[in-house]
């Protein structure tokens, strides 16, 4: 093996070169997504989840309830479950397989590294909105041709909620994530600290009321519906701020100035 | 091209570097030699960007790292070939950075088969790779983006003995073409062997730099006597600078001083020699004896082992393979 690799002498080294666009680290976080066998599980099961739920539906659920818009809501919860997961190891496998050290010595403007993995996160979750919307159509048809109701009709609201649902959940997942660099406590910590919530909310009372505003479990619960109003639409907004603004901002700074090794 | 000033980095109340500064000029090769836990990795990581140093600069090209808009076509960096996700294959390493520098995507078949990993191993995951193959991988990568500077951390860890012929010839390759390149190793012989220019550093602190020639001349001289002691004690009364080796005694002195000390005690030698091309050898060891477990001369024990094992760590595995 003889090496015949020149490098290039004379060009400017640093200033010459123009930056990674944003669009160009997005398709790479994507990439970085579905590139693995533990990422790409973790898409087929959210995929599988889905259809998994419909097709109980489809089975059990009386036939005047099997509509369009019956089979799209619930699969939006588990899917809701597996999102965040998907954030957070988006962001915690850089650390834990240590390919931050790759990845920061290409683009040491860690931010952009981080914005793109979180653009890459959001698009995940509008497809998984996609993804659920295509298996309730599959499931309307089903239904149509075996004797359920088959309703197409439902409110256009209900995909825009749906949409600012799985965004802020898998966000949320991808805050803890950047907050604590570490996959197992980030996803313990995104799993029990609701449920430490609501417990304590069931237990003290002031916790209760406070939680009405604090606790995503129930702030998010309207964007199930159609409907929501303007004070639960604020509720959400300060519940988010608690469990995704704050620890996104933290875990960035935290990122910023971590040590990568 | 790489300019490195007063960088230091504490850690709490262990400074791990402490006020190197030295520059790596294109079209040589520089060898930055200590033992392990010197702090060779922490300055390279902070040459990087990658550790913010406590005080001081490093810059590349002029700019500090963290300020080259696309620093894989500037500088190619091997800090850690571990560090790759085990989930993915070796060709798809390869493609995410090309994809995040913009490199077309056949350079990295290309690179894949000028370091040997082509065909099947590439398709494997890394989880599968030997310590070897994952060298070849990291260089295949520093060299992705077909830089002018090449900064690798201890290269040549895990490779077989021809893939560290194959390295060093690459290496030199890549200088004579007016590359610049900065290898650390803790190998003696791994660094003596490409360098043009060296950097010791022991305990954080450069200890020794300058041209690979001009510190190997004027080194001292080996000598052995079976009463060791009574040898000891005869060049230390003739005033001549010594320290141990495995080997024998190592004396900053020609070899006519030394027999003649040797003679007037009547001490029987049973060797005297110039140290020649294990003069960087003396050199490392000394330096870094001294600042890893404090002056010879007031600590012989520790001064003894100390070397001693640092010696055997670096005794070269592929001599006969490189000569």
């Amino acid at each position: 093996m003889t090496a015949t690799i020149a490098p290039a002498v004379g060009r400017d080294a640093a200033a010459g070169q123009p930056r990674p666009p944003m669009s160009r680290l997005t398709v790479v976080e994507l990439r970085k997504l579905v590139d693995t066998r533990a990422g790409r599980w973790l898409l087929v099961a959210i995929g599988l989840v889905a259809a998994g739920i419909i097709a109980l539906q489809l089975a059990y659920a009386p036939d005047d309830e099997q509509t369009f818009a019956n089979f799209f809501v619930p699969s939006l919860f588990p899917v809701g479950v597996l999102l965040p997961v998907l954030g957070i190891l988006s962001i915690t496998t850089e650390w834990s397989q240590r390919t931050a050290l790759t990845t920061f010595a290409l683009v040491p403007r860690r931010e952009r590294v981080i914005i793109a993995k979180l653009l890459a996160v959001v698009l995940a979750a509008l497809a998984s909105v996609l993804v659920s919307l295509a298996v309730a159509a599959v499931a309307t048809l089903i239904a149509e041709a075996t004797g359920g109701a088959g309703t197409w009709r439902f409110d256009g609201m209900l995909i825009a909620h749906a949409v600012v649902l799985q965004v802020c959940t898998a966000l949320i997942g991808a805050g803890f994530g950047l907050l604590l660099l570490h996959t197992p406590l980030a996803i313990v910590a995104y799993l029990v600290l609701p449920i430490a919530w609501s417990i304590l909310g069931a237990l003290v009372q002031p916790l209760y009321r406070a939680g009405e505003w604090l606790d995503t479990n129930r702030t998010m619960e309207p964007l199930f519906t159609a409907e929501m109003t303007s004070g639960q639409w604020q509720r959400l907004a300060v519940s988010l701020l608690l469990w995704l603004v704050v620890p996104l901002a933290a875990g960035l700074v935290r990122t910023m100035r971590q040590e990568v090794t | 091209m790489i300019a490195v000033q007063q960088l230091t980095k504490r850690y709490g109340r262990h400074t791990a570097v402490d006020d190197v500064s030295f520059h790596c000029e294109p079209g040589t090769v520089t060898g930055f030699l200590g033992p392990n836990g010197a702090g060779k990795s922490t300055t390279m990581r902070m040459i990087c960007g990658l550790t913010p140093p406590t005080s001081g600069t490093a810059t590349i090209a002029g700019h500090p790292y963290r300020h080259l808009p696309n620093p894989g076509r500037t500088v190619g960096v091997l800090l850690d070939a571990s560090a790759q996700h085990a989930g993915r294959t070796g060709r798809e390493a390869l493609a995410l950075s090309a994809a995040t520098m913009g490199v077309d995507r056949r350079a990295v078949g290309e690179l894949l088969d000028r370091v040997g990993l082509n065909g099947a191993a590439a398709r494997r995951r890394v989880r599968a790779y030997s310590l070897g193959m994952r060298q070849r991988l990291g260089l295949a990568h520093a060299l992705l983006g077909d830089p002018q500077v090449l900064v690798l951390d201890e290269p040549a860890n895990g490779l077989d003995p021809e893939g560290i012929f194959w390295m060093r010839g690459l290496l030199r390759d890549f200088a004579d073409r007016g590359g610049t390149v900065m290898l650390s190793s803790h190998l003696l012989r791994e660094v003596e062997a490409v360098a043009d220019r060296l950097v010791v550093i022991g305990g954080g602190r450069v200890v020794a730099q300058g041209s690979k020639e001009e510190l190997l001349a004027g080194s001292g001289t080996l000598v052995r006597a079976r009463d060791r002691a009574a040898l000891r004690g005869a060049l230390e009364r003739a005033g001549l600078p010594v320290d141990d080796s495995t080997d024998g005694l190592l004396v900053n002195a020609d070899s006519e001083a030394v027999g003649l000390a040797a003679a007037a005690a009547g001490v029987a030698l049973t060797e005297l020699r110039p140290t020649g091309t294990g003069g960087l050898e003396q050199l490392f060891l000394t330096l870094t004896a001294e600042t890893a477990t404090g002056p010879a001369s007031t600590r012989p024990t520790e001064a003894a082992t100390g070397p001693a094992s640092a010696r055997s760590a670096a005794v070269p595995p592929t001599e006969e393979i490189v000569r």
